[in-house]
């Protein structure tokens, strides 16, 4: 099969998923007696045209499955409904997005960037020191909360004041130049990313390890010791390609636990991504940015996943999609 | 699942004794020995019951024990109390030791009366300390709770919510697994699917989720009850579908088709004899999975959608870490954070060498 065939495959089936998601997280979010307009209701900014074209959209007065039908129809359409606060739903989405998948994206490519090196040091270490210093370490990693390490690598920013102590931007943001502008945001990254790359790091590490032992002990490793080869080319030309493979498969489920993850991170940080976009719309018990949210969060998810399908076709065409 | 372990090949008992042969795993097994024992306990080892409370003494800094008296010599060991005063310069509460009295630390004396396992009637405590004396180990709380007692009653919840989910999910996951593969076809499409949508729900966003409707004015048992089967509902969707896998091919060996010869019924046929061939591996797994549990429960209660106050637990002693002023000034709030990491760490390396000794052929370690 050809790589576009793949992918067209690939997509047709996440619509069917997407679709159950939508079906499971809208009845779970309605079984709560809790009427979705009542927080919307009690803002006195709120007009009573807003508050009527709501229950217009989600058919409020009608049976639920029809409720269903419609609040999907807007949300296909990008109609997301107004939060608590007034802003229109879709406005605050379009702001934390980005800032979701830019946190993601350093600590993805950081984990990539330590992870699978020092994976591939432990594994051609095997049971030596440096080996067993790196499994100690993975654990270590592995066990602490996120948000108990946030908390600590606050009090270090508090103490020293070296690193911001949350947010995204500074105060002044607005009147830095373009390069000053990068180098804040950056700035207030770091925190945020060491957390989620330590916490990612570990699992990445114990998975290329695993892999390229056991790829060392396949035959046509055997066989290309056999016939002479150095053994950095049997190592870096035979084994590793092969070792990396299951490891794009990987970078999906990352990339899903990331998400997760960088939940509780970003609520320590006050970092203004989805993760605490959702947190707080639960703790306001704004249903329609909660139900976007959600939405929006498996899309990408799912997407996340397609990706890492697509790499891995790139990178071993004998992939068949399921 | 191409390369997965023989199980079947080593008894429990033999288990045992294979995982407590590594150094690492018998020093995991023996503190966590020791962390469940202390909160089996904690009514007895804490010198406060749970609902004790001095709201003069919030923030209170951790009890200093001395051995040594003024005078150099050795003593037994004895400690003072803390007064507050008001700095009125930098506008900051604060306290000193009042070092005009001494009071005595008792151990084993009578204390206030609790239910020592939830039934014995009792009123003797580990240690406690002289009539009027107050001895904080571990500081105070902004309710001037001992953080030290709560620690323990905290971990009762925290370190048992795990085990209580994963015996809701594992039989969830395995009976749904084992439908779906026994019935194959249409069936199992169906119910694989559902299972991966649920999946593809990033998981701690259901949890907030569901957390966040459960209603305000449930018991503490009862929340307690529904915070282990929102747990449980997270992790069952994967775990299921690696089961229907070994299911598929379980049911196409001769045991099971005689089963269905004489006619055994489609439920009995797959919980008495398909699924308890399964079982080698789902030990495996809830052992591998109980420090994720652990680790969602203090979350959820971190963010103050878990378990509640007055109820302790681990996750919700840290939600006052949160302040700044907290974190710089009374790092004794910091000590739960420890104690999951210590927990989680050390289920961690237990669950490696369990995978190790069922799996010798795998070099993961």
């Amino acid at each position: 099969m050809n790589l576009s065939g793949y992918v067209i495959k690939r997509i047709i089936q996440t619509i069917p998923l997407l679709f159950l998601v939508s079906i499971i997280s809208f009845f779970l979010i309605r079984i709560a007696p809790v009427d979705p307009l009542a927080e919307l209701k009690l803002n006195p900014s709120i007009t009573q045209e807003t508050l009527d074209y709501e229950v217009q959209r989600l058919g409020l007065d009608k049976p639920i499955i029809v409720q269903y039908g419609l609040w999907l129809k807007s949300f296909v359409k990008g109609d997301l409904g107004y939060c608590t606060t007034g802003e229109k739903v879709i406005d605050k989405l379009k702001e934390r997005i980005p800032n979701t998948i830019l946190l993601t994206g350093f600590v993805i490519f950081f984990t990539w960037a330590v992870g699978i090196p020092l994976g591939i040091i432990a594994a051609l270490n095997w049971r030596k020191p440096i080996d067993r210093l790196l499994t100690i370490l993975s654990s270590i990693g592995m066990a602490i909360p996120s948000f108990f390490f946030a908390l600590l690598l606050l009090i270090f920013a508090v103490k020293t004041g070296w690193f911001p102590t949350g947010g995204l931007t500074s105060y002044n943001y607005s009147e830095m130049t373009k390069f000053g502008k990068m180098l804040d945001i950056l700035h207030h990254l770091i925190l945020p990313v060491i957390v989620l790359f330590t916490i990612s790091l570990s699992g990445l590490q114990r998975q290329m390890r695993g892999n390229l032992l056991d790829v060392l002990q396949s035959d046509y490793v055997k066989f290309a010791r056999a016939k002479g080869l150095s053994e950095t080319k049997v190592v870096y030309k035979h084994a590793l390609r092969n070792a990396i493979n299951p490891m794009i498969t990987l970078l999906g489920f990352e990339f899903a636990s990331l998400l997760s993850g960088a939940a509780l991170t970003e609520y320590v940080f006050q970092y203004p991504g989805l993760g605490r976009l959702i947190l707080e719309a639960v703790l306001k018990s704004d249903i329609n940015l909660v139900m976007a949210s959600l939405m929006i969060g498996t899309i990408m998810l799912v997407i996340g996943n397609l990706l890492a399908d697509i790499l891995l076709k790139l990178a071993d065409p004998r992939v068949e999609a399921a | 699942m191409a390369n997965l372990p023989d199980f079947n090949s080593l008894q429990n008992e033999n288990l045992f004794k294979s995982v407590l042969k590594d150094k690492f795993a018998r020093y995991a097994f023996f503190i966590l020995l020791f962390l469940y024992l202390t909160v089996f306990l904690a009514s007895f080892i804490s010198p406060y019951t749970k609902d004790y409370s001095n709201r003069n003494k919030a923030y209170c800094p951790p009890s200093k024990i001395y051995i040594i008296n003024e005078e150099g010599k050795l003593s037994l060991p004895y400690t003072y109390n803390y007064i507050r005063y008001f700095d009125k310069e930098n506008f900051e509460t604060k306290y000193i030791e009042d070092k005009t009295h001494k009071y005595r630390v008792k151990y084993f004396s009578k204390g206030e009366s609790y239910k020592l396992f939830g039934f014995i009637s009792f009123d003797r405590h580990f240690y406690d300390v002289e009539k009027n004396g107050e001895l904080y180990l571990l500081g105070t709380d902004i309710n001037g709770r001992d953080n030290f007692s709560r620690l323990l009653y905290g971990g009762q919840i925290s370190l048992t919510i795990g085990f209580l989910a994963l015996l809701v999910s594992f039989p969830l996951g395995m009976l749904y697994g084992g439908l779906s593969g026994y019935f194959g076809g249409k069936t199992d499409f169906i119910m694989m699917r559902i299972a991966e949508a649920i999946m593809s729900i990033p998981s701690f966003y259901l949890l907030i989720i569901l957390a966040s409707v459960l209603p305000a004015n449930m018991t503490s048992i009862q929340r307690f009850t529904l915070i282990v089967l929102i747990l449980a509902l997270i992790g069952w969707a994967g775990f299921s579908r690696v089961v229907r896998g070994m299911v598929l091919s379980i049911k196409k060996k001769e045991f099971v088709i005689a089963a269905e010869a004489i006619g055994a019924s489609t439920l009995r046929t797959i919980t008495k004899h398909i699924l308890p061939q399964t079982l080698s591996y789902v030990i495996v797994a809830m052992t591998l999975s109980v420090p994720s549990y652990i680790l969602s429960e203090s979350g959820l209660s971190f963010l103050g959608l878990g378990i509640q106050q007055p109820d302790a637990s681990w996750g919700n002693m840290l939600k006052e870490a949160q302040e700044f002023v907290n974190i710089i000034s009374r790092p004794w709030l910091l000590t739960p954070g420890f104690l999951i990491f210590v927990a989680v760490l050390s289920f961690n390396v237990i669950g490696d060498t369990i995978r190790d000794v069922l799996d010798p052929n795998s070099r993961e370690r």
